[in-house]
């Protein structure tokens, strides 16, 4: 009567392994801040403090950068469902804001908000859809390799943008290289807006459609018959198509999904946030989205928690280059890259002896227990 | 003569601008013909730019520069050999990791160690200048198109230019004509075979590894100190991803790779140039476009529009010796 195991506990799999990986890559950044020569206990105190505190927004602000890192994480995570590793949030996102920016410069003299935002949504969602939906096709249909396409995708949007920006959006109102500002009654009310009491912060209400997209993806992956295509064509295309399911159609409506949930990060940035158009204004939050899904298990809820996580670093890595000017909030990008070595590429390392430790000890305990019964049975 | 005059120098610059993609490309060739995916040049790039940017204003010499910008790249190659060969880890995601770090970690200890947003002093004398090969004024101006062809296309370029050449060369040699580089293409298209021939994978992947480390040093010692005289921000501004598009669009070759470089180079450079001027049946071309089309030609060649690219046939695919 010995059990074997063949995983450890779920709390070891999806808790604690990460946990540690996570230290592992604090930890290493805390060399950096070392050899910078500040200390970084202190840097992490400003951090924690400039993340959470109430009283200046520093957790609205927190909030707001969780809200981009949902949609872009969730985009990566639904993609590595279907076995696609989707690189191109960043290009995505970006294409998806050219979206609301002619939605918004065409409607929002005419339409109030009630009607501009679902416009808007729509109309990210489709941007980015489209930006997904071609990489998908290609490497559904022609064979050609997901990640370089979508990598080349991402210079292709930077090229597109700035053109679109430089040459047609901009001429209407703005800078040299944004839009103008949307129209202030057409645009998502910031929080401190909508709550007089609240602190200034960028937080809008876009962060509840990315609670209800994790909602969404959740239902769709582990509730549906697509989400059942998408899981079974990620584990093994072949056994996929065996068993009747349309491997390539599936690949890409998944990347069409993954494009417009990048896509939608955009309704917080350009039509939430900054209420216009500007030149660059995904600055990696694409790319963030791979640590986020890699830190989150691709399970929607890990997204949410892993955006937390990275919201906070980002918040706290913004406010502490006021406390220590010699530590630039680029910080985050190399706890950032530590986060995606140690919980993607680097998964072994600290996975294998951690449950192994675990296996070996319930089955010393199996062990035990079957020994105690074979004792109690002998004395009968 | 001076139409030739103005198409010299374009190619001139063309050749300029092609350099860091060469080495670049050299290295992914090595790095993907054994077996190993990798989109972490652009990191290696910008790492290696900035130690050899920093280097070569501590120490003053351009050499001591382009050491230690190759120490770093291949620490960076080293690590990704690490994760790819030993842990057996995803390598797309071992790549970017790479990235994200080059790119936060040269910000970061640039501003702690120089307080510039990230720039780095510039240097002066102590970077690579251009050579001017013997006999190039004379010929420029005694030899008709020949000699100003010598003079601004072949002359007056530093020595890592001629470099990134030889290193094409030795590239070809080394994979197609040595013991090393047979063993290297099979571990990167049958590595049972290597395997059972009793040859060790993972130390012909390291190597590999290694060399494009060195490689990719070159290619961000170039930027730095050659091409500039200084670090900047996030100066590879996507070179890396462009070179892996002209190992794409080489077919992992290092003849082909050349030519896609030298294209590229001559994109770019033609970029700048044509900027505001009226070109017969398209009219005004924006500026945008010559950036994308490195990109766009890749997409379409992937996909199989036209010819078709067809990787080492393991290139991604972690070794694992026991069944």
């Amino acid at each position: 009567m010995s059990p074997i195991l063949a995983e450890s506990p779920r709390w070891v799999r999806i808790g604690l392994v990460p946990a540690l990986q996570l230290a592992l890559a604090l930890v290493i950044s805390s060399l950096v801040v070392l050899i910078i020569g500040e200390d970084p206990v202190q840097a992490f105190a400003i951090m924690i403090r400039g993340a959470t505190n109430l009283e200046f927004g520093g957790f609205h602000s927190t909030l707001y950068y969780t809200t981009n890192f949902i949609f872009t994480g969730l985009a990566v995570a639904l993609a590595f469902h279907a076995g696609l590793f989707n690189i191109g949030g960043e290009g995505q996102a970006y294409v998806a804001g050219l979206g609301i920016a002619i939605v918004c410069l065409l409607f929002d003299s005419t339409l109030s908000v009630w009607l501009m935002a679902p416009l808007v949504i729509l109309a990210s969602a489709a941007f980015g859809a489209i930006w997904g939906v071609i990489p998908g096709y290609l490497q559904a249909k022609r064979g050609s390799h997901i990640v370089v396409t979508t990598i080349m995708f991402n210079f292709i949007a930077m090229a597109l943008m700035s053109y679109a920006l430089v040459v047609h959006i901009s001429p209407l109102g703005g800078n040299s290289t944004d839009s103008r500002y949307w129209n202030s009654d057409a645009v998502f009310p910031k929080w401190n807006e909508m709550m007089p009491d609240a602190p200034f912060s960028l937080l809008n209400p876009t962060l509840i459609l990315a609670l209800v997209c994790c909602w969404l993806v959740w239902l769709l992956v582990w509730r549906t018959r697509l989400g059942y295509a998408i899981r079974t064509v990620g584990s093994n295309p072949h056994a996929a198509t065996y068993a009747g399911i349309n491997a390539s159609r599936t690949i890409i409506i998944t990347m069409a999904i993954s494009g417009a949930l990048a896509g939608m990060m955009a309704v917080n940035e350009v039509y939430g946030a900054q209420g216009r158009l500007i030149l660059n204004f995904t600055s990696g939050f694409g790319f963030m989205g791979i640590a986020v899904a890699l830190m989150g298990r691709n399970h929607p809820f890990g997204v949410v928690l892993a955006s937390l996580l990275f919201g906070a670093l980002y918040q706290g890595g913004t406010e502490l280059q006021f406390e220590i000017s010699s530590i630039n909030p680029q910080m985050v990008l190399v706890i950032q890259g530590l986060v995606v070595f140690f919980t993607g590429a680097l998964d072994r390392l600290v996975r294998g002896p951690v449950e192994g430790a675990f296996l070996r000890y319930q089955l010393a305990k199996a062990k035990k227990a079957e020994a105690a019964d074979a004792a109690v049975a002998g004395g009968n | 003569m001076e139409m030739f005059d103005q198409i010299f120098s374009l190619l001139g610059a063309s050749i300029r601008l092609a350099t860091p993609l060469m080495f670049a490309a050299m290295a992914g060739i090595f790095s993907e013909r054994s077996g190993i995916v990798d989109i972490g040049l652009e990191g290696k790039m910008l790492i290696s730019a900035f130690a050899s940017a920093c280097a070569a204003y501590e120490t003053g010499s351009p050499w001591l520069g382009l050491l230690a910008g190759i120490l770093v790249s291949v620490m960076f190659a080293l690590m990704h050999g690490y994760a790819s060969i030993t842990q057996r880890g995803d390598q797309t995601i071992s790549g970017l990791a790479v990235n994200f770090l080059a790119s936060g970690l040269t910000v970061v200890l640039g501003h702690a160690w120089y307080g510039q947003g990230g720039l780095t002093p510039s240097v002066h004398d102590e970077r690579f200048k251009s050579i001017i090969l013997p006999g190039a004024e004379w010929l420029g101006e005694n030899v008709p198109v020949v000699g100003p062809f010598y003079e601004q296309v072949i002359s007056g370029h530093n020595i890592l230019v001629y470099l990134a050449f030889v290193s094409v060369a030795a590239a070809y040699w080394v994979l197609f004509r040595t013991r090393f580089g047979l063993r290297l293409r099979a571990t990167g298209e049958e590595p049972n075979a290597v395997d059972s021939a009793g040859i060790s994978v993972a130390w012909v992947r390291y190597r590999a590894m290694i060399v494009t480390g060195v490689l990719c040093g070159c290619a961000g010692t170039y930027l730095s100190i050659a091409q500039n005289a200084a670090f900047q921000r996030e100066m590879t501004a996507g070179r890396g991803y462009i070179a892996l598009a002209a190992v794409i669009f080489g077919k992992w070759h290092p003849k082909g790779a050349l030519g896609a470089c030298l294209l590229f180079g001559f994109l770019q450079s033609l970029e700048t140039r044509l900027q505001s001027v009226q070109l017969p049946l398209v009219g005004e071309l924006p500026s945008q476009v010559f950036s994308a089309i490195p990109y766009i030609i890749t997409v379409v060649l992937l996909a199989g529009f036209i010819g078709k690219a067809i990787a080492p046939k393991n290139v991604g695919v972690p070794y694992v010796k026991e069944r």
